[in-house]
């Protein structure tokens, strides 16, 4: 492996090896860690244009004050669609499902998962819930509660609720597998030589991931279930007229959906921390803090649900401990951005694609970060709850966080994924009008929340007007930008200029070290590893 | 791992499917754990009358039911001995009284089931609700958890006569036994969910 290129002659990717079976089997019927991942990458990529789609809409229903599309209830119908789908069907699943799959394995120098049937099985279930999803939407017309799906109105209103969560609790058990897959085979399929502390930190955040993905997934099972039993039997357990407690079904799904952003967000900080070194051409700073900050979050994540109950009802203690908690758990995150900030100092940067998503996410994040601090602080947030400000902080962190991480790590590992390169001019031009459409959409959504635009709803004052107006050309923009990167990609994918370059960025992790695309078992010879990750001579 | 060594035309990793349902296994409880706590804070809000309510539950099928699917955690694991004996009459005898266990344990829940909703006692009723919330609350726990833990025996169940097919037909054998003792790792777990069941429901009054 001393060339940077691969010899050609006789030479399969995984790509060429089919298996021997035909069309569409080739895909799904493989095991090959490498095609599901690709699997994930197609499904999530249908799901994601209908969320942008539903997305766009509610911001055309808001460009002006009143009806301007939608009543009421479509509104309301809209913007649980979009949640469930950019929730359960794209964040969650994200990373770890596309880039996870196809990179973890070869990261630790394994030939595949450790249960390669079981991940294809994954992806089974990840598409029946999709399924169900598609379902919720007839009958008596889709579901109108909100991802969040509260009760007591979840098991009173009259829409079809009940797929669309019994869809999210179905795609709980793909994560729950999939969280399982990557724990052992961490545990158990790493390379000769390959230490923990020798693990690339994207394997890390998706090691810590699959820990929550393991021990929350389970309590929003068990609490969809138990909302399923309520619409089914009345069976009276979150029925404040049967003596139930709708509060109790608060804090079990926020004891999940608190951990389920970490879920989101550390595998997407995995893959900055894995561009960062790479185009600045330096070790990461401080391998072991971004670890350790990782295990951090993971655990402390736990324990901080409290902060999306403030004003439902708690404790004085409970609602001080929380915010305590909360500013805590900022800590860590806070760490790793000064980590990739002295990455960069004095590295030797080119600011090719991939890094410019990568420096454009620590700019979003920081600013979804520092208003999570205003939410977590008791006094600002009764403030500010339930309004436009808390919309605009998720989508800077779990839009921005996961989204720019999501095009950052497929423009980083695109040419060792299909073999081709795509056009870096376009793919420039598509993240600049994307960063700036961002911006313009969610910034003065902080500014409207401050000032009181509750979120949620169809129609608002005229004195919103304004705000509102940029908000929408914003998301115009946007989704110019995005629909410029995925031209851009697809017709790459298909069209591209081939390449079989190993390591077109001059990065240091195992996938660099292997043909591109890889071979069917990645590596003919399982390495030997005897040296730390990010150096560079 | 020399078991490894010796399969290396399959890859075959018996400590990383252990690992697997282990881990599985935490999955299975922390699902259960939701429903703990709902109990936990229930039986806090109407101590008085999840008092009563849990006297209304039959002790003696509970107890007779907490036997037997002790035994069967015992047969399933002697399972796992007798084929590493390569003795495999005897593990297929076992697994199959495991099997019977397993089947009277539903058939009492069966009963038991029937004679409360018999009563008029079943999520929704509207016996139920003239008792008010502490007991809507306390049987509709008693029905899901137990409905849960019966599902859990169904799958279990269907789990284990796979085993028992692939015990028949050599595929599990002394020296590839793992997904025996999966099987019965996961047995246990849903005799352990039970243990906590029984006395939350059956004897706590
Ligand atoms: C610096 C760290 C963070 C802090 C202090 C923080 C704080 C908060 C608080 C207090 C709320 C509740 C606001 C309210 O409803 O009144 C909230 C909402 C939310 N946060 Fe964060 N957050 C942080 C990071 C994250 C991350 C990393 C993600 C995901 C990747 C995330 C995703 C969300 C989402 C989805 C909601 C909205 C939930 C809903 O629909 O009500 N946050 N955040
Ligand atoms: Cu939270």
């Amino acid at each position: 492996m001393s060339s940077n290129t691969t010899d050609n002659t006789g030479y399969k990717s995984y790509l060429e090896e089919d298996g021997g079976r035909k069309g569409i089997f080739k895909w799904i019927l493989s095991t090959d860690h490498k095609r599901i991942g690709l699997l994930y990458l197609y499904a999530m990529m249908g799901w994601f244009c209908i969320g942008v789609v539903l997305g766009l809409l509610m911001k055309l229903e808001l460009i002006a004050p009143g009806k301007t599309l939608m009543e009421a209830q479509a509104y309301n119908a809209t913007f649980t669609v979009h949640g469930v789908i950019m929730i359960f069907l794209i964040v969650i699943p994200g990373l770890p499902a596309v880039f996870g799959n196809f990179m973890l394995p070869i990261q630790i120098g394994a030939k595949d998962v450790a249960f390669p049937r079981l991940n294809l099985f994954s992806w089974y279930i990840y598409i029946l819930g999709g399924i169900l999803v598609i379902i919720s939407l007839f009958g008596n017309g889709p579901p109108d509660t909100g991802w969040t799906f509260y009760a007591p109105y979840s098991f009173k209103t009259g829409t079809n609720m009940l797929p669309a969560a019994l869809g999210a609790f179905v795609l709980g058990f793909s994560s729950i597998l999939t969280g399982l897959n990557f724990i052992v085979t961490i545990h158990r399929m790493r390379a000769p030589g390959m230490t923990w502390f020798k693990m690339p930190l994207f394997t890390w955040t998706l090691y810590g991931t699959a820990w929550i993905q393991l021990l929350a997934t389970p309590i929003i099972g068990i609490t969809l279930l138990m909302v399923a039993g309520e619409r089914i039997l009345g069976i009276g357990f979150f029925d404040p007229a049967k003596g139930g407690d709708p509060l109790l079904y608060q804090h079990l799904f926020w004891i999940y959906s608190h951990p389920a952003v970490y879920i989101m967000i550390l595998p997407a900080m995995g893959v900055i921390s894995e561009i960062i070194p790479t185009f600045a051409k330096k070790t990461i700073f401080g391998y072991k803090a971004i670890v350790l900050s990782t295990l951090a979050i993971a655990f402390v994540g736990y324990f901080v649900w409290g902060h999306h109950m403030y004003t439902s009802g708690m404790s004085g203690t409970a609602l001080w401990a929380f915010s305590l908690l909360t500013f805590i758990v900022a800590i860590p995150s806070a760490i790793k951005v000064f980590n990739w900030i002295s990455t960069m100092h004095k590295g030797s940067i080119s600011t090719e694609v991939p890094f410019l998503w990568a420096a454009s996410f620590i700019f979003i994040f920081m600013i979804g970060g520092l208003t999570g601090l205003v939410l977590g602080s008791l006094a600002t947030n009764v403030h500010v709850h339930d309004t436009a400000f808390v919309v605009a902080h998720f989508h800077f962190i779990v839009f921005g966080g996961v989204g720019f991480a999501f095009f950052g790590a497929i423009h980083y590992w695109f040419p060792k994924m299909f073999g081709r390169k795509y056009d870096p001019s376009w793919a420039r031009t598509g993240w600049i009008t994307f960063f700036i459409g961002f911006v313009t959409l969610y910034g003065p959504m902080f500014y409207l929340g401050v000032k009181g635009m509750p979120r949620r709803y169809y129609d608002y004052l005229d004195e919103f007007h304004g705000p509102n107006i940029i908000s929408t050309m914003g998301a115009l923009i946007m989704v110019t930008g995005f629909l410029i990167i995925l031209v851009n990609l697809i017709k790459s994918a298909r069209h591209g200029e081939k390449t079989t370059e190993m390591n077109p960025w001059g990065g240091t992790n195992l996938e660099w070290q292997v043909p591109t695309p890889p071979p069917l078992e990645n590596f003919d010879e399982i390495p030997v590893i005897d040296k730390a990750p990010y150096k560079y001579d | 791992m020399t078991e490894t060594i010796a399969h290396h035309d399959e890859h075959r990793d018996d400590e990383a499917s252990k690992l697997g349902i282990w881990l599985f296994i935490f999955t299975e409880l922390l699902l259960f754990g939701g429903l703990f706590v709902t109990y936990a804070v229930y039986r806090h809000a109407h101590p008085q009358a999840f008092h009563m309510a849990a006297q209304q539950l039959d002790v003696v099928i509970g107890t007779i039911n907490t036997v037997i699917l002790l035994i069967s955690s015992m047969t399933i694991a002697m399972a796992t001995t007798a084929i590493q004996k390569k003795d495999k009459r005897t593990t297929l005898i076992l697994i199959v009284i495991t099997l019977v266990l397993a089947l009277v344990f539903l058939i009492n829940k069966y009963f038991e089931w029937g004679a409360k909703i018999d009563h008029g006692i079943y999520p929704g009723s509207p016996l139920l609700e003239e008792l008010g919330s502490g007991d809507t609350l306390f049987f509709g726990l008693y029905f899901f958890m137990t409905g849960l833990h019966a599902l859990h025996i169904i799958i279990g169940m269907v789990l284990i006569a796979v085993i028992l097919v692939r015990v028949r037909k050599g595929k599990i054998t002394f020296d590839n036994f793992q997904l025996l003792e999966n099987g019965g790792l996961y047995w246990h777990l849903v005799d352990l969910i039970w243990i906590f069941l029984f006395p939350l429901l059956y004897l706590i009054t």
